[in-house]
Parts: structure tokens; sequence; C-alpha cells
């Protein structure tokens, strides 16, 4: 059972298995002819949404739709928020209208944290500022277990923009806790400060580091870390450290890429790698609503709410 | 005033810093002077067994928000948190609104420190107008109004070009220019140390170099100019050390330390509990290290409570919305005594304790009052002194509780703190500011 999710530095090997194992019972219902079970029937979940995102949202959307339960969307633009609200006053007005849990995106890290200060309902993490997106790091653990069988002892880099990075923080810690070894590799600016800290290799050489790896998990690299001087140009970006074919035969037959999305093609990942087999992105895609319906049923549907 | 009172604090420990001395005796004050220390007693006889008398507490950097931010605090409510933590004296922030830049405000502060204040306040002017470290604020006409010391607060002057300016102008009072450090290119968007806790929680890092190089910055100009610099709230080793190279050249410079940073770190963010949000950052145990050695070996001549009161409204937020601050006239005394000074030792050896009692109030009251020429208070406990006193019980404990203090805010780096020692009397040149822990 799962109170709230706000980090995967919360979640132990075994919460971790178990997530992972609901969200493979989950899976089957999206084959079905009638994709809805009524777990959560009753229950209301708010996407409180500060960013944009709709991939995200959507995600939430549908595993919540499937779980049967009652959905209110807010974002941030066209509401109150845009008027000036705070987030404690928006979170006492849920409160006040009983919602059982919120799925929140936001851009300050610690956010979610502070919410659950606030209110009642369990509280979903959906992304915060550059911390944590612990439903990014289950969804990613589970693709990888179901291509590769298992996680324990696997080589895993993780190459792009770390320091800004809520999913590199979240992979790097399941990743860990679920006993693989991890490659960071990327620019020495956009790697974090103490990264001692953080139980990982560190690389500046994707080349050299390929034909060892289980999976490449490429990062999102955004242009505006080019316009902070965090490296001189994208064309550079994608000749040191992008994806392409040619690095990609040197991998292992076994190995596969993955990409959070939404991707620079031709910057961190070309496009013909994007559309290689061995690249998982579409399948991370479904799983995201199968892991967040078993996060969710985890979180709110062994309540007994007669009580 | 006329009221020519006689009263003794009886037996009381007698704490002179100055002096650098601790007896057990009597102080005997007339009017608004002390008549003597020692074993005579005249007039109203006050029992004063376990106490220690000291010299009024001193602080370098109160944010009093009056005129501008009354919902934040008040002159009558600050100096009654002053009075309630042992101070006689407080430097008034320019953190006003509008900005203390002028004479005009200065003379506003200090009428209402005279109607409604529990203790002196001494104003400290705005080094550039508006704070906005562009122009020089008129030094000249605030100085003739009583400034000593100038600063634009938590906004550095940038500009090497302004702060030259201002250390070379500021020469025509020798007054003292207090420029906070930090390197503004550095810093931009960031919301606490750079380190392990910052990669860890997101947040972006703000390095100790942003501090130590507008300090290496401020101690080559004031060294070339022969102005008086005064570092507020160092914050990392470098900083210290820097300065600790700079004295030793006889640059005149001073600095002081926050209690708050001498006693917590990053690692308090986990939750990221807005009450930790200070500039600048809380940062690593091995600063904290290096700033205690700072106050062992005089690089640091002051601890200075920087006193900055926000209402719960504006501190209830997400971390990056929230303002950075804590309050701290109430609890300086004691955080100090609870962590840095050992309670069996004698007050004139650190014993298992960081400082000894003399040396940690030297630096509350004496060393604050001498860097920044604040008159009349931290003197020696002697015959024919201004009667600016603490008399605090220094074996009680206690837990900090942010509702329970009389700043009109209730952030406080220290909530639930266990510290020791806490003021029973304050005196205001013979008046009672504080009377058997109440505030009068």
């Amino acid at each position: 059972m799962i109170t709230d999710l706000l980090s995967m530095e919360d979640l132990d090997e075994a919460t971790i298995t178990e997530v992972l194992d609901a969200a493979e019972n989950f899976k089957d219902i999206a084959v079905r002819p009638i994709k809805k079970v009524p777990v959560l029937r009753g229950r209301t979940v708010c996407n409180l949404f500060y960013e944009d995102s709709t991939r995200t949202r959507i995600s939430f959307e549908v595993a919540e739709k499937r779980l049967s339960a009652d959905v209110i969307n807010f974002s941030a633009k066209g509401s109150s928020v845009s008027k000036g609200e705070s987030l404690k006053d928006t979170a006492l007005t849920l409160q006040a209208m009983g919602v059982d849990a919120i799925v929140i995106r936001h851009p300050a890290s610690g956010a979610p944290r502070r919410l659950t200060e606030w209110v009642d309902a369990k509280v979903l993490n959906a992304g915060d500022g550059q911390h944590q997106h612990p439903t990014q790091a289950l969804l990613d653990l589970f693709t990888i277990r179901e291509r590769l069988g298992t996680i324990r002892g696997l080589n895993v880099a993780i190459c792009g923009d770390i320091i800004h990075s809520r999913v590199a923080r979240s992979l790097v810690r399941g990743l860990r806790t679920m006993g693989a070894e991890v490659t960071l590799v990327g620019p020495p600016t956009l790697m974090p400060p103490a990264v001692e800290g953080w139980g990982v290799a560190v690389s500046h050489d994707l080349d050299g580091v390929l034909a060892d790896l289980d999976v490449c998990y490429l990062l999102r690299v955004q242009n505006e870390r080019m316009a902070e001087q965090f490296f001189p140009s994208v064309r550079e970006y994608a000749r040191v450290w992008g994806m392409d074919i040619d690095r990609m035969a040197v991998m292992g037959d076994h190995a596969i890429v993955m990409h959070p999305g939404p991707m620079n093609r031709g910057v961190e990942i070309s496009a013909d790698v994007a559309d290689a087999e061995r690249a998982v992105i579409v399948d991370q895609v479904t799983n995201g609503v199968a892991v967040r319906m078993a996060c969710l049923y985890l979180m709110l549907g062994g309540e007994d709410h007669t009580a | 005033m006329s009221d020519k009172r006689t009263y003794t604090f009886a037996n009381c420990q007698v704490v002179d810093p100055v002096g650098g001395t601790a007896i057990r005796g009597n102080v005997v004050v007339e009017g608004q002077t002390i008549r003597s220390v020692g074993q005579d007693s005249a007039g109203l006889r006050i029992e004063c067994e376990g106490l220690v008398c000291a010299p009024g507490l001193v602080d370098l950097s109160t944010h009093l928000r009056q005129p501008g931010r009354e919902d934040a605090e008040i002159i009558a409510t600050g100096t009654a948190a002053a009075a309630a933590g042992g101070y006689t004296a407080v430097s008034a922030m320019p953190t006003t609104d509008p900005v203390m830049d002028h004479a005009g405000v200065v003379e506003q502060v200090l009428r209402l420190a005279r109607e409604t204040g529990r203790c002196d306040v001494f104003p400290v002017g705005a080094i550039t107008k508006g704070r906005a470290g562009k122009e020089l604020a008129e030094m000249g006409a605030m100085h003739e109004a009583g400034v000593r010391a100038f600063s634009d607060a938590h906004h550095p002057v940038a500009s090497s070009q302004v702060m030259r300016r201002a250390l070379i102008y500021a020469r025509a009072w020798d007054a003292i220019v207090v420029n906070h450090p930090e390197d503004l290119a550095l810093t931009d968007g960031a919301q606490m140390h750079e380190g392990v806790m910052s990669s860890r929680l997101g947040m972006k890092g703000s390095p100790r170099e942003a501090e130590e190089i507008i300090v290496a910055r401020d101690l080559i100009l004031a060294e070339r100019v022969g102005a008086r610099l005064h570092v507020p709230h160092v914050s990392t080793r470098r900083a210290v050390e820097l300065i600790r190279d700079a004295k030793a050249r006889g640059v005149r410079v001073t600095c002081d330390v926050t209690p708050h940073h001498l006693v917590l770190d990053h690692t308090r963010l986990e939750d990221y509990d807005t009450r930790y949000k200070v500039i600048p950052p809380l940062r690593t145990e091995d600063d904290l290290v290096a700033l205690r050695e700072g106050l062992r070996d005089g690089t640091i001549d002051a601890i200075s409570s920087d006193h900055a009161p926000h209402p719960p409204d504006d501190k209830d937020h997400e971390w990056p919305s929230a303002p950075a601050g804590t309050v701290g006239l109430e609890t300086a005394l004691s955080v100090v005594l609870a962590e840095l000074v050992d309670a069996d030792a004698d007050p004139t050896q650190r014993g298992h304790g960081e400082l000894s009692l003399v040396e940690a109030l030297r630096l509350l009251s004496s060393g604050p009052a001498t860097a920044r020429d604040i008159e009349g208070h931290g003197r020696p406990l002697a015959s024919g002194e201004p009667a600016n006193l603490v008399l605090f019980d220094p074996g009680v404990t206690w837990a900090v509780v942010g509702e329970e203090l009389l700043t009109r805010s209730r952030n406080t780096a220290f909530e639930g703190h266990k510290v020791r020692g806490r003021a029973v009397h304050t005196v205001l040149r013979g008046r009672f500011t504080l009377n058997d822990g109440k505030v009068l």
C-alpha cells in the first residue's frame, strides 16, 4: 500500500515490484473490448497541472477513467491560478470538495511534498520541477523488465541533460533500488553537482560505453539549455552525444533504446533510431497507462471508503 | 529622563566581555547609568541569584519592515522581540517601502522608534537609490540624520564601479559600507546551496563562489581605497579565509554571521520546509566548522540575527515562491548558548564548547557595537557607563515555538529546537524594557 507517491526515494524494491506486477494485470485491460474496471468507482481524482504536459495528463486521465474514477482536470491556464491564487488556497478548496487524490504536475521542485501538508487527499507527483517524476521511472522500469526479463545486473546509460532532469533523478534511484548499474553520459556542464552521492558512474564519452549497455536511455535536450551556455550548439551536441544508427550498431543485439518523449529527432536521437525496432518508445507510452493505473489502485483501491 | 531611581541587581554573575572578566556580585544602576559593579548595594534590591548580567545585546541586521510591510512587522513589535531576546540596540535595515534611501525615511524610522520602540534603533541607509545598485543614495543627508552604516540589504551592489564609488564616497564620514556578497550572474534562479542536497532535491544551487567572488572583490576595493567594509552574514569557509587574510593585511573590514548559518545546514531542506529558506542559503557541515573557527580566532566580529519577518501567507508556498528569511531576535542568544557554549564551563573558559560565555557575549554585544560604530552599547560593565544591560538565566532550556514569539511573524528556522538560556530583565538606560520575562 502506497500512501503518497512523491519520489522514487520512498519506494523499496518490494514496493516497486508490487507496482510492476499490478501493472502487468492492468495492461491486459487495454486489449479488452471494454477497457474499464470498477475499482475506483465513486472516488474522485483531480489532475492538478501547473505545467503544460498533454501526454502525461492524458495518460493519467486514461488510467483514471479505466479505473472508473470521477476525474476533474484543473490546469493552470483558465483557472484561478492565473488570478494569483496560491497553491495552498487551491489545495484547501479541493480539500473542502472532498477530493480523494490529487495528481499534481508543478514547475516547483517539492510542490507535491508541500501539498501533502495542506490536504488529506493522497498526493501523486506527476513531475515536480527538476526533482522527481516517479510514474515515469516506474513505467520505464516496467518496460525494461518486460523487454529484458529482469532489471537486476543490467547496464543502463542515461544520456543527456541530467542536471535539469526529474526523469533522470527518478530513474537513477529506481534502477539502483532494483539492482541495475547506471552510467550517466553527457557534457560535464549537464552533470549534476555532487554526483558522487548518486551511486553511479559518469562518462563524457558515449562511444566508450555503448558496447556494454543493455539499455541506452536518452533524455530530451531543450533548446534553452543552449541559450544558457550549457553547450555551444545543437549540431555539436548531436555529433558528440546524440544516438544515431552507427552508434546503435555498436550496442549488443538485445540492447534497447529508450526516451521519455517528446523527442527532438536529429538532436539526442536520430529519426532512424527513433523508429527502429529496438527503440521501445511507443511501449513506454502504452505501459505508462498501466503503471499509472497500478499506482492509483495501490494508493486508493485497497481502502474501504465506506468506513 | 529625570528618573534618578536607584536599584541593585544582586548576586549575579557579572560578565564583562570588554574586559574579559566574570565576577559574582552586584550591579547598581542609578538613573541611566551604572553606579557600581562589585559588592556594593543601593536602592531597590532585585535578587538575581543564578542570572548572568551582561551588556545589552546589539544586532547588526534587523528588518523592522516599517514603513511598508506592517503586516510582517512594525517597529513596536520588532523592538519588543528585541527586548525579549536581550537586545538594547538593533540596526534597522532599509528594506522598507519606501526604501530608506533618503533622510526622510531615516527620520520617520527614528521617530517611530522613539515613540514606540523598546530598544535603540540605528538605521542603516541604502547604498543606492531604491537599492537598485545604480545611483548612490544621499549618504551625506542620511549620515546627518544619524546613519553610520549603509547597505542595500540582500541586494548586492553588482557593479564594481558603483561599489568602488560608494566605498570612496563613504570615506567623507568614515561610514561603513555593508554589501551583501552575491554574484547575481551565478545565482540566477538559485534556490539553495549548490551541493549534494540541491542535486537530490532538484533545485538550482547557489554555489559558494557566488559569495566568495564578491567578498574577494569588495576586500580588494576596500583595501585599495582605504574604506571601511562590513561583510554581512558570511556563510562559506573560503569567505572566512578571505576575510582572515585581509584582516591580517590591515584591511578595514569587519563581518558577522547569523545563528542559523552557525547551526543549521542544507540537509534541513529535505522536506522543502520554507522556514529554512534564507539568504545566503544554509550551507554544509564543513562551512559550519569554518564559521565557528572564524568566531574563535576573531575573524568574525559579531553574531547578528538578520531578523527577517514574513507573514505566514507569504511563507506558505511552494519553495521558489516563498520569500527568504527567518526571524531571530528572540532566539539568537539561546541558540548560541545551546549550541556553542558549554553550560558547565567557567565563563572565561571554553570547556567542551566552541566559545566561552565571555566570547559569546562579546560577539553579541561589544563586537557588533564596535564593528559598526553603535555608540552607548556593548560598553564595559563599569561605573559611569550607560545602563544598557541584559540579565538572563543561562540554565533554563526551552523549545522554540513560532506562535509564541513576540515578533509579528512566525517564520523561525529554529521551530521546535531545544535551546538554552533566556533573558529575564533587559534594561535600556536604566529603564526596564523586559521585566521578569515581560516586555514593558
